[in-house]
């Protein structure tokens, strides 16, 4: 079984080769990273043909910069960063697209009712109760939430791939941070729900 | 300070990136409700956290297709790079002829030119000539 460290070696590799214009050492990067970067591409896009898209459209803007790549961060970081830029692009074509703006979307769904707060951060429903909430919130939010809190990235790689201040990437986090605990608790309180839905159906 | 306005400073505190105000600080440690609330931002946070380990499957063709589009583009790039090259290679000829030619029409000018220099000290002495011959006859009219 490689070691992390194993596989990153592997990957740095990989990269110089494909630095010098190695197709098939690029190929063999997709391979191992593409995964990780179709989940993140999933959960910033909240759907898997937008994800698609966003996964073809970041690996060739990666081939395409590849000479541009100083290693300043690891490869998978990096992929993240272009992966947000290429997620950011499609959000927003998207949305033109549509009549209706996603932000106008409020009102939670509440989708497990039956989901205890205490085992939220530990159970795996836990997990998928949290993911089904993160769906909900407004893309905008929801693409600092995920580049931060679970990706990790800092604030200047965020608004830097973004196109917005550190300060706006901020205090959208806050916002984002805020209104998914709003969803968990709407969700997490039956009545609460079924209150909200009922003022939509009214 | 009220419980309302820490509420809306702890999704700012809850990573600890941030410094808190002192007054937030010592109102959450004597406050039990925003305590709890802290916890659940806390909780919330390393749930999102986990689910940075949570890979998803991709939807069937995602590599195919990805590898597919980075071949096209390879192709696309190396044809213009032919192309490119082709293009240099022309505007290198094109522009080598016009020098050839701007050269040979500096050489020829540049001879005329030296022609025009040594041909010049000839005229000058015939003038010379032709001005003391003058000077000769006046001064011997004006002695008969």
């Amino acid at each position: 079984m490689p070691t992390n460290h194993q596989t990153d070696r592997v990957l740095d590799e990989l990269v110089e080769a494909a630095r010098w214009g190695d197709r098939t050492a690029f190929d063999e990067l997709v391979r191992r990273t593409y995964v990780d970067t179709y989940t993140l591409a999933v959960r910033l896009t909240g759907n898997e043909e937008d994800a698609r898209d966003v996964v073809q459209e970041a690996y060739l803007r990666a081939w395409k910069g590849i000479r541009r790549f100083r290693g300043d961060s690891a490869f998978p970081t990096w992929m993240y960063r272009i992966t947000a830029n290429a997620a950011y692009t499609q959000i927003d074509r998207r949305r033109r697209r549509r009549t209706t703006h996603l932000d106008d979307v409020d009102d939670p769904i509440d989708r497990r009712l039956d989901a205890q707060p205490d085992t939220l951060a530990e159970s795996r429903a836990g997990l998928e109760h949290l993911s089904a909430a993160l769906d909900e919130l407004p893309p905008t939010l929801r693409t600092l939430v995920i580049l931060k809190d679970v990706y990790g990235l800092p604030h200047e790689a965020i608004a830097d791939e973004l196109g917005i201040s550190v300060a706006a990437a901020k205090v959208r986090l806050h916002r984002g941070r805020k209104r998914l605990r709003e969803l968990l608790d709407a969700s997490e309180s039956p009545g609460e729900g079924s209150r909200a839905r009922s003022a939509r159906a009214v | 300070m009220r419980c309302d306005d820490v509420a809306l400073l702890l999704p700012e505190a809850v990573d600890g990136e941030a410094p808190v105000a002192l007054p937030v600080q010592r109102h959450v440690e004597s406050c039990l409700r925003c305590q709890a609330e802290l916890a659940r931002y806390r909780r919330m946070l390393r749930g999102l956290q986990l689910l940075r380990t949570q890979y998803l499957e991709p939807a069937p063709g995602v590599l195919s297709q990805t590898l597919a589009a980075i071949g096209e583009a390879s192709e696309q790039r190396a044809i213009r790079s032919v192309l490119s090259g082709r293009r240099l290679a022309y505007v290198g000829a094109v522009g080598g002829a016009l020098a050839a030619a701007t050269a040979t029409t500096a050489a020829a000018v540049l001879l005329t030119r030296a022609k025009r220099r040594a041909a010049a000290p000839t005229a000058t002495t015939a003038a010379a000539v032709l001005l003391t011959r003058a000077k000769r006859r006046a001064a011997a009219l004006a002695t008969h």
